[in-house]
């Protein structure tokens, strides 16, 4: 998409990843993704961060259907990841920029990255300002939002934060405004990329949500590093943000699992039916049909996650270890676990999972469960009764 | 004297070291650094810190 005017004299200038689906090797991206960089037309023109190394010369084409690179003065590294400081080194060598503005923890990552000699960069500290002619921006240290080097820049002329991966949303779209898409599918998205990237911080947000409001900064328009600009809707954002941190939880539960010939299957919805008569919403979703960010994405309002596997060569399978490593480093708060599954002869699997599940703060109401081969009956109502102690355990919690 | 585990980013607090850039002298046991020191890794407050193991 050519470069597009969000403010007068303020252009973004980024990429958009049509076939983008595997995000930074951990996540899926389904909807892809943008790589936002702005540019501030001013006497200082500035440029606001780049994009991932290969996109180099669609930045480069961007920014030259509006001035030659020579005429930028500055740029800003708002964070060093590679998705947007990628492009950094080729474009410090086409602009000769005049000053590198990153935040201290930034430039101990801009060195670490690429090791560059005589790149004039210039720190800025939390609460710092610098004019740009007709328009000043003022850094505020974002650290762990969601690297230590993350900084928002702001300009209090345009009302506009320029926010780094907070608030961002991965897809990839014509339609570079918030208001030019469903509102609700918008924050799901950002819901989405919330919890497989943010959520490990969230008493850092909560920190810095404060810290806006304290500061009493007048924002109209949230201008992310990836997906769409919040010019309409700021306030959703802001509000949704708010809640992800707090982790407001709902009277849901999401039941992942893996299973071999079936067994575990018929337990885990044994379990989800008993959580359903009781007027708990539920998610059933077996790991290989969904990937580990998909799930976390479902999870993160859930109350509870019931964890099932069979136990196979004396452990859980590898589809089930893969998930709780993956879950356990997103740090989620507050929830319910519970753990079973089908085994042959030794059974192992609930228990190693219920041990991940404690490890990560989850409370568990009951033992793990476990059945011999294939369940009967009796066993499923064994499950049952498992689903409905932890409803109870879910609304008890919920209600606080 | 123990050593302290940021529970945000994973830094240790380490006394035997202190954080001397922020005005933590090394020998400092982690209960007697002062109560505004931020983590110098993500920022996060005393309170955020758990001990390691």
């Amino acid at each position: 998409m050519p470069a597009m005017e969000i403010r007068k004299g303020i252009y973004w200038v980024g990429v958009t990843d049509w076939n983008l689906q595997n995000f930074h090797g951990y996540a899926l991206a389904r909807r892809g993704t943008t790589y936002n960089a702005y540019l501030v037309l001013d006497d200082k023109t500035t440029l606001f961060d780049t994009v991932p190394v290969k996109f180099k010369w669609d930045l480069y084409h961007q920014i030259r259907s509006l001035v030659r690179l020579e005429e930028i003065d500055y740029i800003v590294v708002n964070h060093v990841e590679m998705d947007h400081s990628g492009a950094l080194p080729f474009m410090v060598d086409k602009i000769s920029p005049e000053k590198i503005f990153s935040s201290p923890m930034g430039e101990k990552s801009v060195h670490a990255h690429f090791h560059p000699s005589g790149w004039p960069l210039e720190t800025v500290k939390d609460g710092q300002s610098i004019s740009l002619g007709q328009r000043n921006v003022h850094f505020m240290e974002t650290r762990m939002l969601h690297w230590p080097d993350s900084m928002f820049s702001y300009i209090p002329e345009e009302k506009l934060l320029i926010s780094s991966d907070a608030f961002g949303q991965n897809i990839a779209t014509s339609k570079i405004f918030d208001d030019q898409h469903d509102l609700n599918q918008l924050l799901r998205e950002a819901r989405h990329y919330y919890t497989n990237i943010i959520l490990p911080y969230s008493p850092l947000v909560l920190k810095l949500l404060d810290r806006v409001m304290e500061a009493g900064l007048e924002i109209d328009m949230i201008a992310p590093d990836h997906g769409v600009i919040w010019r309409t809707h700021p306030e959703k954002i802001l509000s949704a943000y708010q809640e992800f941190a707090e982790q407001k939880l709902k009277p849901k539960a999401v039941l992942v699992f893996d299973t071999m010939w079936g067994s575990t299957e018929k337990m885990v919805k044994a379990v989800a039916d008993a959580l359903q008569a009781e007027g708990i919403d539920v998610r059933v979703m077996s790991l290989k049909s969904f990937h580990h960010s998909d799930v976390m994405g479902e999870f993160s309002d859930g109350a509870a996650l019931v964890c099932a596997s069979p136990t196979h060569n004396n452990g859980m399978l590898p589809l089930m270890a893969d998930f709780l490593t993956y879950m356990k480093g997103l740090k989620p708060r507050n929830r319910i676990g519970a753990a079973l599954g089908s085994y042959g002869w030794s059974g192992e699997a609930p228990g190693a999972m219920a041990k991940i599940l404690e490890e990560a703060g989850f409370e568990l109401p009951q033992n793990p469960l476990r059945v011999q081969f294939v369940p009967n009956h009796e066993h499923l109502a064994e499950c049952k009764k498992l689903g409905l102690a932890l409803a109870e355990a879910i609304k008890n919690k919920v209600s606080k | 004297m123990n050593k302290w585990v940021c529970t945000i980013c994973g830094y240790v607090y380490d006394p035997a070291e202190g954080d001397p850039d922020n005005g933590v002298a090394a020998g400092t046991r982690f209960e007697d650094v002062p109560e505004d020191w931020v983590c110098p890794v993500c920022g996060a407050g005393k309170d955020s810190f758990a001990p390691e193991g």
